[in-house]
């Protein structure tokens, strides 16, 4: 668990401190996802160290987000506001990607069927 | 000052309250959405938000009291985005397999989804922050609320809307894919992925194996294109 730890907080402090440094706007733990891919890529037997302690925080992935939900109770105002607009446009928009992605997924793998090994 | 007050006042100025108030509101949340058996709409991230904002309401307690307690919990968004490497590296025999529709499937979905958003927000004239707070909302929510905050929004109304996405996602994408009759499920598990992040994969592996697969694919990739041009669109359409 702590050498998994450390690898992880290693990544994200490289990828912020190469955000900051480099104005990038992708944030830093983006950039820290990145790198862990190219270890992996250079060093694949990390993902067995990895994994049990990965699998635990993307487990309870959920449990990450209550602070910054609780902070709802901070936008009360522009939710009570604009709260039909906010629906409309998260309803609208969502199927809209997925009608994009799923669209784009189907077209293109008929483009390269023949050519899938 | 009573017994009661002082205790309060202890309490109150120490960050372990509003930890272990979290940490237990979302193990119970955990338990009843699990023992209604997972449905999209019984999320434990607004379940919990539905037990503790109310607490702190009627406690008078503000939001960065709380914060001080619950900002170690959401320091581990950091590491967590960093941890999304690893289902993408287990998975990468499937992307090889079908790496032209899932790199351009990729793209217009990232597109349309923050673009949509975007410009449908400035249809309904709402407010510059709430726009740049809407454009992340389809990403997985520690990435969202790093956009967010490094383009202007509010990270906190951020957060809501992400989680309002992802049930949003959930909740529609069995009768949308059923209704166009689209068998294909790593089509539809991508489609939901992308466009609900972690809540809809969640939905997609429910419902096909094969489907959870590719929708943890897109959230993942859906991550890191986000970060990379949700700022760019914010420019462009704004």
């Amino acid at each position: 668990m702590l050498p998994t730890l450390a690898l992880l907080l290693t990544c994200q402090l490289i990828g912020e401190v190469a955000a900051r440094g480099l104005g990038l706007p992708i944030p830093g733990p983006v950039l820290g996802l990145a790198l862990l891919l190219a270890a992996l890529t250079v060093r694949p037997f990390i993902a067995q160290t990895l994994r049990p302690t990965v699998h635990v925080i993307l487990a309870h992935l959920s449990l990450m987000f209550v602070p910054a939900g609780v902070g709802v109770i901070g936008n009360l105002d522009v939710l009570s506001e604009d709260w039909a607009a906010l629906l409309v446009i998260l309803v609208a928009s969502t199927l809209l990607a997925m009608l994009a992605a799923v669209g784009t997924f189907l077209a293109v793998r008929r483009l390269t069927e023949g050519r899938e090994p | 000052m009573t017994g009661v007050e002082s205790l309060w006042s202890y309490l109150s100025a120490t960050p372990l309250l509003w930890l272990t108030a979290t940490l237990l509101a979302y193990l119970l949340s955990d338990r009843a959405a699990r023992s209604l058996g997972y449905p999209p709409w019984a999320n434990p991230v607004l379940i919990s938000v539905l037990l503790i904002a109310p607490v702190l309401w009627l406690s008078g307690t503000t939001y960065d009291t709380y914060f001080d307690g619950a900002q170690f919990i959401h320091f581990l968004l950091g590491p967590a985005t960093v941890a999304l490497a690893l289902p993408l590296w287990d998975n990468r025999e499937m992307i090889r397999r079908s790496v032209a529709p899932i790199l351009f499937a990729l793209l217009a979905g990232s597109v349309v989804a923050a673009g949509s958003a975007i410009l449908m927000a400035r249809v309904f004239g709402l407010s510059a922050e709430v726009i740049l707070s809407l454009g992340p909302k389809s990403t997985t929510a520690p990435v969202a609320l790093g956009v967010s905050e490094a383009i202007g929004g509010i990270p906190t109304l951020t957060a809501v809307l992400v989680i309002l996405t992802g049930i949003i996602g959930a909740v529609t994408v069995t009768p949308l894919m059923t209704l166009l009759r689209i068998r294909d499920w790593r089509a539809r598990g991508f489609a939901v992925g992308l466009a609900a992040h972690g809540i809809g994969t969640a939905r997609a592996f429910q419902v096909n194996e094969v489907a959870g697969a590719y929708a943890g694919i897109a959230m993942a990739l859906n991550a890191l294109l986000t970060s990379m041009i949700v700022p760019a669109l914010v420019r462009w359409l704004m």
